[in-house]
């Protein structure tokens, strides 16, 4: 059972330690060292069990955070697995790579460093395949309904496990050529090695998912050929429109959306040869977009051997504490130093892009300015300009919505006003065509993407069969719990 | 159903309406005997008897009808030669023909009187004649007139002129036929008595029946009975005495003890009774308890036993742990109990068949009897000593009833027979030992069966199909299997109840634990357990008006709990002997049919009971065991009552012993039920199961799986214990079957065919949605389609805490963040966004207040500019009772700092305040608790408190104490708690000086004069019935009525009591507000009401059902931090609020600002609601139910059964009063005997001059000296005076508190004697009391003052030339006192001072103490409480030097107050003596004194950390 005197005894919060940054930067391998047991063993003891676990409420997922906690402080591998799989099909992702809402709603971080929920999830899930817990579920039961998933990142990946396991016959469809979407070209390796979407693909292929790569919907097979052949179609193809900058000299060669960068850093590290790929090596970079795109950029350039990379982002340095807009148990936005950060670079606030110069088409800085506020706007101030050098600007802006428009011609889908796929309370769109993920929600977290995956799953199942015994973790519209909501 | 019969005739009870029934009364009273042994009968006797009853006048009520009382009446012998001078016809000889009053119905008089003479005729009796005695109806009330019979008397005679028992019986069977019959009612039918009573008050009786006053009428022997009811409609016929006995107190059992009954019906054979058949119900219907168990006292007196052995069947003794009995007793009473389960229950019984008369006491020992026997041969017990003035030098014994024995006095033989004798003689009537020894089966007599264990994945597969989830196995099963203890919880329950819950419950969680409160005590079982039993015995029971050696053979259990292998010995048990055949029942059905196939399957079980009896049954086991994919599980509960109820119906109960073997039941609630609802044994095979199986998986570790399954059993009977003791019932036996729970939620067809006599107020569901339930766990266990669920774990769960899959939660993460933020930030558009989540769960089902809807279109809207203001609303709202100690200092004062900003309350909950914050304005608490540990409840803090709350019971686990463990008892607690750091404190259940309505009427009385300004609240839990408490409590003169709702409550608690006892505060208020309109007095109480009240439309929703002030506990502490971590009992709040630790109070970051701030955003919300309602002010708003709209209440699949409208019947009820409290209580302080003195006592008072009153008193002057206290301690403070500045001299019997909260300064010396309750409370003052210097016996033998004697003194001097009764000292926590005999369960939950015992003690000395010192002359370790003895919680030990001197000079000063003579002789050779005394002393105290003394010896800071670290040393052992 539970100590209810942990969190008395064990204060200091403390986490897996990363390894020495001229050794790490050497490769492409994950930061962190191997992690301690003994000390997710005695940190997981932290948890307080809350009689309300906010953390289990921040979380998308709903991951069951106090049981797993609990059974990993006493030991019991196989029970938090299974605990942890109960709401979560891929925590080796979440993992890595979930900014962790839970941990900003943890009760002990009211007044203490939050427990390393986390570390302590991802130890689970690797102690857990070391350990050969994580096989195929079989169903015993094959309902004879078909459904095709289109797009294999998170979001598609944990609908197809659900409904593959409820007994319907899976097929997802990627244009890639490698399963898993953002997950496997979008996220350097430093932060999530590829095996481990590999290792999770065995268990899925296994257990009956079918996997098509390079097939493009909508193109190689139109959506309705596609809503005809099979019985459910779930769309789960992202918001992967990249925002656009709209200064002087975006055209400029050696100007490029970060996705195109790190896709192609990400396909030489998996072996592939690319041609003409975009390096950063030797060159002055500067990365526009201060989230965890560009940071993931910066990463990726300094391994490349950048001569020198500088993020700049319009807004605010964030502050480094909670500010009181930003209560607990709300995922505040902090000032954080990443892995990337440690490593290499600047970091630049309140900067305004003004324009990008080049000479014969070619790169060569970017002209500044400070930002100034005006009506709610953010614009750059008069006066203020200068130019930094740069031979290599990536565009890490976010993104703006899914690529819609041969769904939308092909099946008259409707988008709402941020551009996303419009679904109703059960993520159908229309007939048996259903959505999850970033493509109906917008850009958002992992977790939300997986819950998104499951719920879907959940609802196809139910227009299937007519009933469901799926969870559901997360309605379309439910939000991150905040003041404002 | 409309209420008929002779008990309901000549009542003023309306019909049962809304949440009103007349099920729920309640009575208590005063009583008395008097008898003589000069062997001649005399008017004198009549006359002692009825002044005796105009004394006790005080322990009656008056309703709202000022001369109308509850009831009052006299029994006394035949006055034969009285009738035969006012007769006009010829009487036999006397004893040769009966006499009655009859009470008769005006418009059918003549022609019942023409039926009830041909019933006699039939009968072969003659009727005489009739006579009309003279009444005056002009002295009763006006409500008594209205009621009121045609009253004649009947004279009978027999055709052959027999006489003695032979025409008792003819007589009795002719007076029961005519009230079965014909409905007549007479007050008795019987050649050797007769019983003159009526709705009248002790003053009024004997001028309304002036036969009583005629000097012809004569007895040897009288009883007389005042009754108090708790409503305002008493009836005629219920008032005492019945035919053989007169009762204070009252039965908690009788509803299991009449189904018993009931069930014997179709076995009573008696060739002395004739046909039995034509005396069915032996019970009748509305019959109260004590006349129920008159009923069937009569009928066992009448077949043959005498009335001794009868009484002792019905209140036997606590005979099972008493290790010292007599074994020819022992076996008496156990053989006994294979035929009769004790009526259980505060009683003091006084009894008479004419020529014996006597009393008896329950075994608690709860209500009080006093006599004194006079040296010509009179002999007066009564309620209280001085009712009957008696010159001292003829009295020559006092005595007391005690628990469990008997007083008799033999008119005839004109001598009294002391209890041992009676007993001895009795029990020596026949072989019941031998009896015993060839009919008893032992269960461990029988073969042993090899274990049986299950693997993991059976039993999981079995646990999703019984609905476990995996909060089920960690919070309930584990403690329970890991340590024998029932789990605790905390912070009340937010979760839907059953009838409106989403999700599948257990049928269990439909109904709610009853609890005592007020009318009768809750029992303290952990403390008390010497007088409880779990021993039951099973398996047919033969008829009762026989006793033959077959009686026993019956099976034996010392629990009725069992495991499986215990289980197993009973199915195979023919194969031990051929005594025994069991027949297993199996409880499964066919799911997938539906709920037809439940119902038949219900049908089929019960005729395979039918004929497993037949087939000569003697254990029926009903098992659930085997469900598959088909085969569903039918609610082990639901098999249970059905069979069960099946057959009572078919007069076979008793022919079996019910055995439920059930895979559902894993709570201490769970088995609570299914033996309230007729199981004789249990195994919860299933959570035995997990428990092993939790060790087999290593969840548990540290125990074998064998001892986690005793450990799951111990538990769970320790939990029954509990939940019996709730209720104030001390053997299973007699709880077993008694149905002391209420349905909400299940339709009342579903109840009358199943649960037959349970309440559900608000039907609800049927066994198709039962089904429904079951279908849905089915389908998780049995998944018809997909991948295998072997590694999925259980359902999550979320009852207790939170989980997203889980049932909903009002606090949830997004409420209690919006609260917080809300408050902290002072934006109100947030506040609503909160408010509005509340409501809207609400709406969703969550509470049955959320089905309510508000009709906005019956009144016109005001604007809202127009409404009440803030400011003035907040004045009606009040923070909760938590005590700093429950919550930290910083927590606490924070409540009341805001409440004293706004002018609302705070409350300072049990435990005191310290005198620094008591006086200062800003912080303190303006309600001052009282509650049963009365810590630090001085005249200091009752002189400044603005409202005094007593807290009867608490909702969150209501009819349940409390304990501070010892490493919470930190020093600052310690001292506003006046007790010892590092000592544990015990919050006992009941208040010792309330077992009954009329003693809470007493503390009312006590409190009201220790601070006239405060008012005095009454703090009830909401449950069926409690509308009825509330009017008693409104009789006793409460000015404030709050109503708890069942799912508040901070603090620790037993998670059973936190889910399942009490109801929501909806349904407790509505039905307080009934039934106080149907008395008449609602006008003259406030009601407050609280328990989760979170939002402006709770506050609306109550005051639209009645309640004008409102009180929040959980929502203010949520504003101040709380995040509902519900670990309050384990020290640990990580946001110090709950909590002690100086760390973790350090986190609190709580403001009194934010509080405000809620207040505030509250009141407004109110604001705004009473402007769409259109009311002004919230008061017009009170009692305006008409707004609420139940028709428009949300619809669901399970609130669709529910009929909601009994909650707003009060707009129904037509009455001329005001809604909310518009008067006053007449208080009459000027009448107290102090009130006078208060001027003569000036000098002393005001100068601080020394001086001395004299006075004689006599027992209806209560609470002296309080009131003089109050104004000493007004003007000195804490300190008071100078001992003994004022003193008063007082001559005669004091009436009950004698000095109670009296400080120091004031002296009270009584020649006489004394009742109940003396130096309750005792601030400092001192109290002596000594026989008269005349008195007619030795001191030291006879009683000189009653029971509870300084309960609660903080500090002062008491000194007892005398013995004294039950309970002395109990909870001291600083005086010194000294008695020279006490009676059982003395020194209970002491914790500091001193007490010096010179006499005889009773058994369970010492119980729960935890702190001071006894010094007991000649003690014996018999009588100390057991466990305390084993456990070395208690050491024994002779005097050192210190102890020796310390004794000396108490004995000089007890020798210097009293002259004491025997005090006077252990002073004289003293060196000698006192080696003869014992020094009582607490193990952990004796240390923490040491450490004290050591550390003041050494000059370190006696409260600084260095000394609570050794202190922690000593208390974690």
């Amino acid at each position: 059972m539970a100590d209810p005197r942990g969190f008395l005894k064990v204060t200091d919060r403390e986490t897996a330690k990363r390894r020495p940054v001229p050794v790490r930067i050497k490769d492409w391998k994950e930061v962190y060292e191997e992690r301690n047991s003994g000390v997710i063993k005695e940190q997981a003891s932290r948890c307080m069990d809350c009689g309300i676990p906010f953390c289990h409420a921040g979380c998308p997922l709903g991951n069951l955070i106090p049981e797993w906690n609990d059974l990993t402080h006493l030991g019991k591998n196989k029970e938090a697995i299974d605990r942890l799989h109960s709401t979560n099909n891929f925590p080796e992702f979440t993992g890595r790579l979930c900014p962790a809402p839970c941990e900003s709603a943890c009760v002990l971080g009211i007044n203490q460093p939050a427990v390393t929920i986390k570390e302590i999830e991802v130890s689970i899930i690797d102690d857990a395949f070391d350990a050969g817990f994580v096989v195929p579920s079989v169903p015993d039961r094959i309902t004879g309904k078909t459904v095709a998933v289109v797009g294999s990142g998170p979001a598609g990946l944990a609908a197809a496990q659900q409904l593959t396991r409820a007994g319907h016959t899976v097929a997802v469809f990627e244009r890639d050529d490698r399963i898993g979407g953002l997950l496997r070209y979008g996220i350097p390796d430093f932060k999530m090695e590829k095996q481990h979407i590999d290792k999770r693909l065995e268990q899925m292929t296994a257990e009956g998912t079918r996997f098509r790569t390079g097939v493009d919907i909508g193109i190689d097979i139109t959506w309705e050929d596609l809503r005809l052949s099979y019985d459910a179609v779930l769309v789960a193809t992202g918001a992967i429109t990249p925002r656009a900058l709209d200064v002087l000299g975006v055209d400029l060669s050696g100007v490029h959306y970060a996705m195109e960068y790190l896709t192609e850093a990400n396909r030489v590290v998996a072996g592939d040869e690319v041609d003409n790929q975009v390096s950063a090596e030797g060159k002055h970079v500067v990365i526009l977009g201060g989230g965890d795109t560009g940071t993931d950029c910066l990463g990726t350039a300094t391994r490349q051997l950048a001569a020198s990379v500088t993020t700049i982002a319009i807004g605010q340095k964030p502050e480094e504490e909670r500010s009181e807009d930003q209560p607990w148990p709300m995922d505040p936005r902090l000032f954080e130093i990443s892995s990337a950060h440690e490593e290499f670079g600047d970091r630049k606030y309140l900067h305004s892009t003004v324009e990008l110069v080049g000479e014969n088409g070619i790169l060569t800085g970017i002209s500044v300015a400070d930002t100034e506020f005006v009506n709610g706007r953010r614009v750059p101030k008069k006066g203020t300009e200068r130019i930094m050098k740069a031979d290599l600007v990536l565009l890490a802006l976010g993104f703006t919505g899914p690529e819609s428009e041969t769904i939308t011609s092909q099946l008259n889908t409707e988008l709402d006003s941020s551009s996303n796929i419009i679904r109703d309370a059960k993520y159908r769109s229309k007939d048996s065509l259903f959505v999850a993920g970033d493509a109906g929600r917008g850009q958002s977290l992992i977790v939300w993407a997986i819950a998104e995956g499951r719920a879907a799953a959940a609802a196809i199942d139910e227009y299937l069969e007519g009933e469901t015994q799926l969870p559901f973790p997360v309605k379309p519209t439910d939000k991150p719990i905040s003041v404002y909501s | 159903m409309v209420n008929s019969g002779p008990f309901y005739k000549f009542g003023t009870a309306p019909q049962n309406q809304g949440l009103y029934d007349s099920a729920n009364e309640h009575d208590a009273c005063g009583l008395a005997m008097v008898a003589t042994l000069r062997g001649y009968a005399g008017h004198d006797i009549v006359q002692m008897a009825l002044s005796s009853l105009r004394n006790l006048e005080h322990r009656g009520a008056v309703g709202s009808d000022a001369g109308t009382g509850d009831g009052a009446g006299i029994l006394t012998q035949m006055p034969d030669s009285f009738f035969r001078s006012v007769l006009s016809f010829e009487l036999p000889v006397a004893g040769a023909y009966g006499a009655g009053l009859v009470f008769l119905d005006t418009e059918t008089a003549s022609e019942d009187k023409a039926k009830f003479e041909k019933i006699c005729a039939e009968e072969s009796l003659t009727v005489l004649g009739w006579r009309v005695p003279p009444t005056d109806s002009s002295v009763l009330g006006e409500l008594a007139r209205k009621a009121m019979p045609l009253i004649e008397q009947v004279f009978v005679s027999s055709n052959d002129l027999i006489s003695g028992m032979d025409l008792e019986r003819r007589l009795f069977r002719a007076r029961n036929r005519s009230e079965r019959d014909i409905g007549l009612y007479l007050c008795s039918l019987s050649s050797k008595t007769i019983v003159y009573k009526g709705m009248v008050t002790t003053l009024q009786l004997e001028p309304f029946y002036p036969d009583l006053s005629d000097e012809r009428f004569e007895s040897l022997l009288a009883l007389v009975h005042s009754r108090f009811s708790t409503n305002t409609f008493p009836s005629w016929p219920l008032a005492h005495p019945f035919r053989y006995i007169a009762h204070n107190g009252e039965i908690n059992t009788v509803r299991g003890n009449a189904n018993w009954m009931a069930a014997r019906e179709s076995q009573l054979s008696s060739e002395l009774l004739g046909d039995i058949d034509q005396l069915k119900p032996i019970v009748s219907k509305g019959a109260s308890d004590s006349a129920t168990f008159d009923e069937v006292l009569e009928l066992l007196v009448l077949s043959g036993r005498s009335l001794p052995h009868a009484m002792m069947m019905m209140i036997p003794g606590a005979w099972e742990k008493q290790l010292d009995i007599d074994p020819q007793l022992r076996d008496f009473y156990e053989y006994h109990s294979m035929i009769m389960e004790p009526w259980d229950g505060p009683a003091a019984v006084v009894f008479t068949d004419g020529d014996l008369v006597g009393a008896t006491l329950d075994r608690n020992g709860l209500r009080p009897g006093r006599f004194v026997v006079t040296e010509d041969g009179f002999i007066i017990l009564a309620s209280e000593i001085g009712v009957a003035d008696i010159a001292p030098d003829k009295i020559v014994r006092k005595g007391r009833l005690q628990p469990g024995k008997m007083f008799l006095i033999d008119t005839l033989a004109g001598q009294i027979v002391e209890d041992e004798q009676v007993k001895s003689e009795v029990a020596s009537l026949e072989p019941w030992g031998e009896w015993l020894e060839s009919g008893r089966i032992k269960l461990r007599d029988l073969p042993e069966r090899e274990h049986v264990r299950y693997s993991s994945k059976s039993v999981k597969r079995r646990q999703r199909a019984f609905g476990y989830t995996e909060e089920d196995l960690k919070i309930f099963v584990a403690p329970m299997a890991l340590a024998g203890q029932e789990p605790i919880g905390a912070m009340g329950t937010d979760t839907p109840i059953a009838a409106i819950s989403e999700r599948p419950k257990l049928l269990f969680d439909y109904f709610t634990q009853q609890f005592a409160q007020v009318t009768n005590p809750p029992l303290d079982s952990i403390r008390e357990e010497v007088v409880t039993s779990m021993t039951t015995s099973i398996g047919p029971v033969r008829n009762l008006l026989e006793a033959r050696p077959e009686h026993a053979q019956q099976m034996v259990l010392d629990y009725p709990i069992i495991g499986n292998d215990e289980l197993a010995k009973i199915k195979h048990i023919d194969r031990a002997n051929d005594i025994g055949k069991a027949v297993t029942v199996s409880c499964l059905y066919r799911v997938d049919d539906g709920p037809e196939a439940l119902e038949e399957r219900l049908a089929e079980m019960c005729a395979e009971a039918d004929e497993a009896l037949l087939a000569g049954a003697t254990f029926i086991i009903l098992s659930d065991r085997g469900c598959n994919r088909e085969l569903a599980p039918v609610p082990s509960l639901l098999s249970c009552s059905a069979v069960h109820h099946h057959l009572i119906r078919n007069g076979t109960r008793m022919m079996t012993g019910l055995v439920i073997e059930s895979g559902d039941a894993r709570d201490v609630h769970h088995v609570s039920t299914l033996i309230g609802f007729g199981a004789s044994a249990i195994n919860p095979y299933l959570a035995l199961e997990s428990a092993e199986d939790l060790v087999a998986i290593g969840t548990i570790t540290g125990i074998t799986a064998e001892r986690s399954s005793k450990n799951m059993i111990k538990a769970l009977g320790k939990g029954v214990l509990k939940v019996m003791s709730k209720m104030g019932i001390s053997t299973v036996s007699s709880y077993g079957g008694a149905q002391c729970f209420e349905a909400i939620g299940l339709s009342q067809e579903l109840v009358d065919k199943y649960f037959t006599g349970t309440t559900t107020k608000l039907g609800g569901v049927a066994l198709p949605i039962l089904h429904d339930e079951i279908a849905q766990r089915h389908t998780a266990a049995y998944p018809i389609e997909t991948a295998n669920k072997d590694s999925t774990p259980l359902d999550v769960g979320g009852e207790m805490k939170w989980r997203r899959d889980g049932p909903p939660h009002l606090f949830n993460p997004e409420t209690v963040f919006k609260l917080q933020h809300s408050t902290s930030q002072k934006n109100y558009e947030i506040f609503k966004s909160y408010t509005n989540a509340v409501n809207d769960q609400a709406e969703r089902l969550m509470t049955i207040r959320g089905l309510f809807s508000l009709n906005k279109d019956l009144r016109e809207p005001v604007p809202i500019s127009e409404v009440e203001s803030v400011d003035s609303i907040v004045k009606r709202f009040a923070t909760g009772a938590m005590s700093m100690g429950s919550i930290s200092p910083e927590a606490h004062e924070t409540l009341a700092i805001a409440m004293n900003r706004i002018g609302g309350r705070s409350n300072t909950g049990e435990g005191g305040e310290s005198v620094e914050r008591l006086l200062d304005r800003e912080r303190r608490s303006a309600v001052k608790q009282v509650a049963s540990g009365r810590f630090g409840v001085t005249s200091m803090y009752l002189t400044h408190a603005d409202d005094l709350q007593i807290k009867m019971a608490q909702g969150a686990k209501p009819g349940e104490g409390g304990q501070l463990p010892p490493n919470k008892v930190y020093p600052w607690i310690a001292e506003i708690r006046h007790s010892t750091p590092g000592v544990g404190l015990i919050s006992p259940p009941p208040h010792h000086d309330i077992y009954s309505i009329e003693d809470l009427k007493q503390l009312i009385f006590d409190l009201k004069r220790a601070n006239r300004a405060a008012r005095v609240h009454v703090k009830l839990v909401s449950q069926f019935g409690v509308g009825t408490v509330a009017a008693g409590v409104a009789k006793a003169k409460a000015d404030v009525v709050l109503i708890s709702g069942h799912d508040g409550g901070t603090g620790a608690s037993p998670l059973n009591s936190l889910k399942h006892a009490g109801t929501p505060w909806e349904l407790g208020l509505a039905e307080t507000q009934q039934t106080l309109l149907l008395n008449g007095l609602r006008d003259r109480v406030v009601v407050q009401v609280d328990g989760s009240m979170k939002t402006g439309r709770d506050v609306i929703i109550a005051a639209l059902l009645g309640a004008e002030e409102f009180g929040f506990a959980t929502a203010p502490l949520v504003v101040e931090g709380c995040i509902l971590m519900r670990v309050c009992h384990l020290d640990t709040c990580p946001v110090g609020v709950a909590t002690q630790n100086p760390e973790l109070r350090q986190r609190f970051h709580g403001q009194a600002d934010h509080v405000v701030n809620f207040f505030e955003f509250l009141a407004q919300e109110v604001r705004e609601y009473l402007a769409e309602l259109g009311f002004r002010t919230l008061q017009d708003a009170i009692g305006q139910v008409e707004v609420l709209d139940v028709n428009r209440a949300i619809r669901h699949w399970k609130a669709d059964g529910l009929d909601l409208a009994p909650i707003f019947a009060a707009k129904d009820i037509v009455t001329t009063q005001t809604q909310y409290c518009s008067t006053s209580q007449d208080h009459e302080l000027e009448k107290h005997f102090d009130y006078p003195l208060i001027d003569r006592a000036k000098p002393a008072l005001k100068d601080g001059m020394s001086m001395e009153i004299s006075s004689q008193i006599n027992n209806t002057m209560q609470a002296i000296g309080t009131m003089l206290g109050n104004e000493l301690t007004k003007k000195w403070g804490e300190q008071g005076l100078e001992p003994g500045t004022l003193k008063l001299n007082l001559t005669g019997s004091a009436g009950q508190s004698l000095g109670a909260f009296m400080p120091r300064g004031l002296q009270i010396d009584v020649e006489g004697d004394c009742n109940d309750y003396v130096g309750k409370g005792l601030s400092g003052g001192i109290i002596s009391v000594k026989p008269p210097t005349t008195a007619g016996f030795p001191a030291s033998e006879n009683v000189i003052a009653g029971n509870v004697i300084g309960y609660g003194a903080t500090s002062g001097k008491i000194f007892l030339n005398g013995v004294v009764g039950e309970r002395f000292m109990v909870r001291n926590s600083g005086a010194i006192a000294v008695a020279e005999g006490v009676g059982d369960h003395a020194l209970e939950y002491m914790t500091g001072g001193r007490v010096v015992i010179l006499g005889k003690t009773g058994i369970n000395l010492g119980a729960g103490m935890s702190g001071g010192i006894a010094y007991v002359h000649r003690l014996s370790e018999s009588k100390v409480n057991r466990e305390a003895l084993q456990l070395g919680e208690i050491t024994l030990s002779a005097l050192d030097k210190a102890g020796a001197d310390e004794l000396r000079g108490i004995l000089e000063q007890h020798l210097d107050f009293t002259d004491s003579l025997l005090a006077k002789i252990l002073l004289d050779d003293f060196p000698s003596h006192v080696k003869d005394f014992v020094k009582v002393m607490p193990r952990d105290y004796a240390r923490i004194v040491e450490i004290q003394q050591d550390a003041q010896a050494t000059g370190i800071d006696l409260d600084g950390q260095e000394v609570w670290t050794q202190i922690l040393e000593v208390t974690n052992g």
